[in-house]
């Protein structure tokens, strides 16, 4: 189970505002971490210190391919991202680099900025203690679950391999 | 079953597919670019697999940092360098010897109608311009592709844009693909296969075909695809030695939706800041003053792109104040300018030609805005900072909008310059 507070974004939260692209010439989490997010907020790295759930809306993670985006956030932090949907190339290196994600609709009208939230993703269960209310996400597949439990794709191979 | 179906059932092995089976499919060719490529390198170091699936299949291309502008940047280049040659990979596109990935990977014949491309670029869904299914992923996931040669597919639900009409003069594939954008905004088509269809469609060249399917990402779509013809066959023959099987819609082909375009009437488009689906007729967009124009990027860097700008450009000076910088896409589409005069137009024009690769298009180097200051780009996204400074500007519109607009100094339709 994964817990934390809720850090809020609107739509069609961009790669190139997650990491903007001056900063691709770095593949260590560490220092794309101090960049996470530069294009909107200078003071998220502070922030998701105690708000630590990205809750979004709609086309989270849109545009480039940079795998270094979902490396930021997860460098600086981030334990989860909920969104009302999620780009598609996003998604994919999200998941392979071992940061859940859920796609939920309804969600990012309800939960407010430092809401409490417990995260279940076998079950797409998601609680607003806050509030005291409940989301349903459409549960990941099961081979997902296990790439992401595994901590990400290169370790899942390599768990594979063993097996 | 329709073209993408078709395609991902053939590569994986199955008699049919439907939308939201996943498929393991295997890979024709994949490529990796300066920018992810290293972080590919790395993770296939961690995987601990000695060799690449197929030296043969894979294509690295340095595009984005060339020649590089920082000694990171350089380290960057070296660690593929060592790569390639390490693992023995032939098609290997050094700095000088290529040009922007999106347009090697077509020209120099890797890309073939009816084959599953992967790059890790999320622009890679240009390919479907030729038929082929090709798509974007990230460096980790290219890692388990070099390794396997295999990734897995949800098969997307397709639409299909059925186009009809005839272009106005200086109306582009570029117009007609904003003007789709902002139709269906930047979510509109996520996860999704979009196909480009109809008589205007195969009327489109196949630089143009290539504009649109470019930006079929920009609404969120997993690829753009056109259905391969004799144009498409005649491109594709010149450059490849490969045997290639083209694949075509069955004729009851199902689609999660068909949109009905007439491009008869449209103007020339623009998107302006900060989303790619914020399109208007330029000529509703008056007195924007703007300090840069760019013509280039894997979007707009092609042949008839540049011959277009150069009809406007030709005789005429680039507006005081205004940077104009031109960078054709390849290094074969910089030698055909330079022999059609091209290149002599833009400089006495008084634009800055750059050597192929992706300009200022991602903020990397060769370009950058200033806070405050305003671009009008031939490339294909204007997100906030993308250009440089989070307080810059960047309007996105065809090569000849851009060139226009470089005259008067305004943003401006290309009708009122000729």
């Amino acid at each position: 189970m994964i817990s934390g507070r809720a850090i809020k974004f609107g739509d069609n939260i961009d790669t190139d505002v997650i990491l903007p692209g001056k900063y691709l010439i770095y593949t260590n989490p560490t220092e794309l971490a101090k960049h996470a997010m530069e294009g909107l907020d200078l003071k998220f790295i502070q922030k998701v210190k105690s708000r630590n759930i990205i809750v979004a809306g709609e086309n989270f993670g849109c545009g480039s391919s940079r795998e270094q985006a979902p490396l930021a956030l997860k460098g600086a932090g981030v334990k989860c991202v909920i969104a009302e949907s999620i780009a598609r190339i996003f998604y994919r290196n999200a998941i392979n680099i071992g940061l859940p994600v859920l796609e939920c609709k309804g969600i990012s009208g309800k939960v407010k900025e430092g809401d409490e939230l417990t995260v279940e993703l076998e079950r797409g269960e998601i609680r607003d203690k806050s509030k005291d209310i409940s989301f349903k996400a459409k549960p990941l597949p099961k081979f997902i679950l296990e790439i992401i439990s595994d901590g990400g794709l290169i370790e899942h191979l390599k768990k594979e391999k063993i097996r | 079953m329709n073209i993408v179906e078709k395609i991902l059932a053939k590569a994986s092995g199955k008699k049919t597919v439907s939308p939201g089976d996943i498929v393991e499919a295997k890979i024709d060719v994949a490529m990796v670019h300066d920018l992810t490529g290293p972080l590919t390198v790395e993770s296939f170091n961690k995987i601990g697999v000695r060799k690449v699936w197929d030296p043969k299949r894979i294509v690295v291309i340095l595009d984005h940092q060339v020649p590089a502008d920082s000694v990171k940047s350089a380290e960057l280049q070296k660690t593929m360098r060592e790569f390639v040659e390490k693992q023995k990979i032939p098609n290997f596109y050094d700095v000088g010897r290529g040009g922007i990935c999106h347009q090697i990977m077509p020209e120099q014949g890797y890309v073939r109608p009816g084959e599953v491309t992967v790059g890790a670029d999320s622009h890679t869904c240009t390919y479907g311009a030729l038929g082929a299914f090709a798509t974007g992923i990230g460096s980790t996931e290219m890692a388990a592709v070099f390794a396997t040669g295999k990734i897995w597919f949800r098969i997307p639900e397709v639409m299909r844009f059925n186009v009809t009409g005839r272009f106005r003069e200086f109306v582009t594939p570029k117009d007609l693909i904003l003007n789709i954008i902002g139709r269906v905004g930047v979510g509109g088509a996520i996860y999704k296969g979009v196909e480009f269809a109809g008589s205007t469609v195969r009327d489109i060249s196949v630089d143009g075909r290539l504009t649109m399917c470019n930006m079929a990402v920009e609404m969120g779509a997993k690829t753009g695809i056109v259905e391969p013809d004799d144009k498409t066959l005649k491109y594709v023959k010149k450059r490849t030695n490969r045997q290639f099987t083209p694949i075509r819609n069955d004729p009851h082909a199902i689609y999660e939706r068909t949109i009905e375009i007439d491009v008869n009437g449209v103007e020339p488009q623009i998107a302006r800041p900060h989303s790619v689906d914020n399109v208007k007729p330029v000529s509703e967009v008056s007195n924007v003053e703007v300090d840069q124009a760019f013509i280039g990027s894997c979007t707009n860097g092609r042949l008839e792109d540049l011959r277009l700008a150069a009809k406007i450009l030709k005789g005429r000076k680039v507006k005081k104040d205004v940077r104009a910088i031109v960078i054709p896409a390849s290094q074969e589409i910089y030698s055909q300018a330079l022999e059609e005069g091209l290149i002599e137009i833009f400089i006495k024009a008084g634009a800055f030609v750059c050597n192929p690769n992706c300009g200022p298009c991602l903020g990397g180097h060769m370009g950058l805005l200033a806070p405050g200051e305003v671009c009008v780009s031939s490339s294909n996204r204007n997100f906030i900072g993308r250009m440089g400074s989070p307080k810059s500007y960047v309007y996105l519109a065809s090569p000849v909008t851009v060139a226009a607009s470089a005259v008067i100094g305004k943003i401006t339709d290309p009708l009122e310059v000729s």
